[in-house]
């Protein structure tokens, strides 16, 4: 299919964009001025100042002189850029690929093959482009061609139509003048000086002429502008492989509608997934508001799946966060991480039971959905003796232990996240307390176990051993308490309470 | 006479057969482990399609209650699968759940700060079918919540045990079981000094369509075994037996 590029040249972005901020400006002539070799240079200008004579390159203070009453406002360096940007994105509702202009930075590109049908034929796409930015505030010129060059000479310079039919740009670039084909000032120079005012007039002369006198740079210019050489756009969001967007008739509201746009979208995006043996792992929604805001939601999964109504659920917990606006006109739905998914083979009965169950994991993906990640927790055994350590977190639900579950010593069924220190009673040295007092409480001791010493891992961090005690109390009650340490001189042993046993 | 007997007995065996229960012929593979109590429940087998409520009164009986639901959890798991235990202030330790014969890599523990959390990713669970079981602490749990419960458990078909850590905040709740867990002292054969097997006080308060009871039980490393009854009285059951 032939390619069709659209050129966007906002005539004045600076001066437009400061009107839409500040509208009281309207009636002034106003410049943006920035510091250049010691002087303040103007480099953009509004289009009352532009009656009055002002250009961009002019010394202010001239500029001044020109024009009495003109108000110079100060200019940032990449401001442009900035706002190129901001429209671009806009703009990405008109075309997946949108590239800044870099020559001069006043105007942006879009690879539009194969989406003008979607607004009734190209002359209504234009049309809509200049109308919505023109409502937006910004004066624009544009062209669609087959060539990027070619779009852009007739955006800038084009007196007929901006619309060039396929294969008609070489005849529609004649007439222009060499400045339409992004030339540097020095060749322009030089053209000018030889009586080139039209591209025809150089158009068929042989390339080795027009080499040995204007270079290569104007070769290629004059190649992009005609198609021979392709031109490489830098599109500002680099396109992902799985991306649904759906285009709303009239803005969305409403939970349902919002529900129904998910699902349109899911299901064509799983399909493709799908033939594709991939799965998303990660994915967002972004809803393009009416006023111009962008809304986000994005889920993640533990493993990867192509299932609708998996993933629609995970969505499902997340539209609360979703604020319509006035309405959301433009929804997009992108996977931004796949994996391979490895589709199980159809079992005839249930299979064996395990952690990997399908349902499992999506009732993971559900909860991690609602309540965040954190909140999910598997445990392994580690080589640890240390009671706080001799169990870890496994990184994934698929993790297997590498040591087995250590069942040879007795341990408390709930353990204190931090030993609390109690009041004991016991005969030295190494006898287990007779009684003790927790939480107020009188705890005399009919049977004991232990000690057990679990030694402090040196290699790990300070502090001293523990002796560990099994201990019943009168009414059945079991506890694990522990004496910290060596003996104190002065103070006796210090005893600490970590467990019930059940 | 007789034949009166005869048809209520039938009426109420179709009642319960109505109410999802299986008939008396109970498969070795459907026994619990628990040995003369299974008798307490309908037609004498553990109903696995049922909310399961434990109540502790105090701190060790919340651990005695951790240790018996963790000794359900080694047959209800023998298969394979999974269990989930949810909490906002969980104290159980993982590594000791390995004593009572359940492998505490294939419990998904799931930490959330409030009961509402825990109360959602419960019914949700209910509803998971590659599951054991699922565990939820709770400290209040009211009519609606558990009739919510009851509802996602009729629907899914896997056991959902809640511990109640503060009952004492009295509420009917809609459960098939009720169930009070204290310790007792351990025994030791031939008066050995030392800390024996977790013996406990299984009240069961509460049984639809079956007899409520009371036994002792010990955890003997691979089963629970039943004891001799050490202690007549229970903890206040006629405060706790006409609730719900």
């Amino acid at each position: 299919m032939q390619k069709r590029f659209i050129s966007i040249w906002f005539r004045q972005l600076l001066a437009d964009w400061q009107l839409i901020r500040r509208p009281e400006l309207a009636e002034v002539p106003f410049v943006f001025a920035a510091p250049g070799h010691g002087r303040m240079l103007v480099t953009a200008v509004s289009a009352k100042a532009l009656q009055s004579g002002v250009e961009p390159g002019m010394r202010s203070a001239d500029a001044k002189a020109i024009c009495p009453g003109l108000e110079v406002l100060d200019d940032k360096p990449g401001r442009a850029r900035k706002l190129l940007k901001g429209l671009g994105e806009w703009c990405v509702r008109y075309s997946p690929i949108v590239a800044i202009d870099e020559f001069r930075l006043d105007g942006l590109m879009l690879e539009v093959s194969g989406c003008a049908h979607l607004w009734g034929g190209e002359r209504g796409y234009l049309k809509e482009i200049v109308s919505r930015l023109a409502s937006k505030g910004y004066a624009v010129r544009l062209a669609i061609a087959d060539t990027p060059g070619a779009a852009w000479a007739v955006a800038r310079f084009g007196k007929v139509t901006p619309l060039i039919r396929t294969g008609g740009h070489i005849e529609a670039l004649q007439p222009l003048p060499p400045e339409s084909l992004r030339l540097e000032e020095g060749t322009l120079a030089k053209l000018r000086k030889l009586g080139f005012y039209q591209v025809k007039s150089f158009m068929h002369m042989p390339r080795s002429v027009l080499r040995r006198r204007f270079g290569e740079g104007f070769l290629l210019r004059l190649a992009q502008a005609l198609g021979t050489e392709d031109e490489l756009l830098v599109p500002l969001q680099l396109p992902v492989p799985f991306r649904e967007r759906l285009a709303c008739l009239e803005p969305i509201r409403t939970r349902t509608a919002i529900e129904m746009a998910i699902t349109t979208m899911l299901e064509a995006l799983c399909r493709r997934m799908q033939t594709e043996g991939k799965g998303l792992r990660s994915g967002t929604l972004t809803g393009h508001r009416l006023d111009g805001k962008i809304v986000q939601v994005t889920i993640g999964t533990s493993a990867a799946s192509h299932s609708v109504s998996h993933l629609f659920k995970l969505f499902q917990l997340k539209i609360e966060q979703i604020r319509p606006g006035l309405g959301i006109e433009l929804f997009e739905l992108e996977a931004q991480k796949t994996d391979v998914v490895d589709v199980p083979q159809e079992a005839l009965w249930s299979a064996q039971p395990g952690l990997n169950s399908k349902s499992l994991l999506q009732l993971i993906d559900r909860v991690t959905g609602k309540v965040g990640p954190g909140a999910v927790h598997r445990y392994l055994p580690l080589p640890h003796h240390w009671p706080e350590r001799s169990a870890g977190l496994a990184r994934s639900i698929t993790d297997v232990r590498l040591t087995d579950w250590n069942t040879d010593k007795p341990r408390p069924t709930e353990l204190l996240a931090r030993p609390e220190p109690v009041q004991v009673m016991a005969i030295i040295p190494d006898h287990p307390p007779r009684f003790f007092v927790y939480k107020g409480e009188h705890h005399s001791i009919v049977k004991a176990d232990g000690p057990e010493r679990i030694e402090r891992e040196w290699w790990l961090d300070e502090g001293e051993h523990r002796d560990y005690y099994r201990l019943e109390d009168d009414k059945g009650r079991r506890y694990w308490l522990y004496r910290s340490g060596h003996q104190d001189p002065g103070q006796g042993y210090q005893w600490f309470i970590h467990g019930f046993f059940a | 006479m007789g034949a009166k007997l005869d048809i209520l007995q039938k009426l109420k065996q179709d009642l319960l057969l109505w109410q999802g229960y299986k008939p008396a012929q109970a498969s070795v593979s459907e026994r619990i482990g628990l040995g003369e109590i299974e008798q307490a429940f309908p037609f004498g087998v553990f109903p696995r399609k049922a909310i399961h409520e434990f109540i502790c009164l105090s701190p060790d009986q919340a651990a005695a209650t951790d240790g018996f639901i963790s000794g359900l959890l080694s047959v209800l798991m023998a298969d394979g699968a999974g269990c989930l235990w949810i909490g906002t202030r969980r104290r159980l330790f993982p590594s000791s759940l390995a004593a009572f014969d359940v492998a505490p890599d294939r419990i998904i523990f799931i930490d959330v700060k409030t009961e509402k959390d825990v109360l959602w990713i419960m019914e949700e669970a209910l509803r998971c079918d590659g599951l054991a079981a699922v565990v939820a602490e709770v400290d209040g749990l009211s009519l609606v919540d558990s009739r919510r419960l009851q509802l996602a458990v009729e629907k899914g078909g896997i056991p959902g045990l809640i511990i109640r850590k503060d009952a004492r905040r009295m509420v009917s709740t809609v459960s098939n079981t009720r169930w009070q867990i204290s310790p007792l002292p351990s025994d030791l054969e031939g008066e050995m000094p030392g800390v024996g097997f977790p013996r406990w006080q299984v009240e069961l308060l509460k049984v639809r369509s079956g007899s409520p009871g009371s036994w002792t039980l010990e955890w003997q490393g691979d089963g629970f075994v039943q004891q001799p009854e050490t202690r007549k009285e229970t903890v206040a059951p006629s405060r706790l037996g006409n609730i719900g």
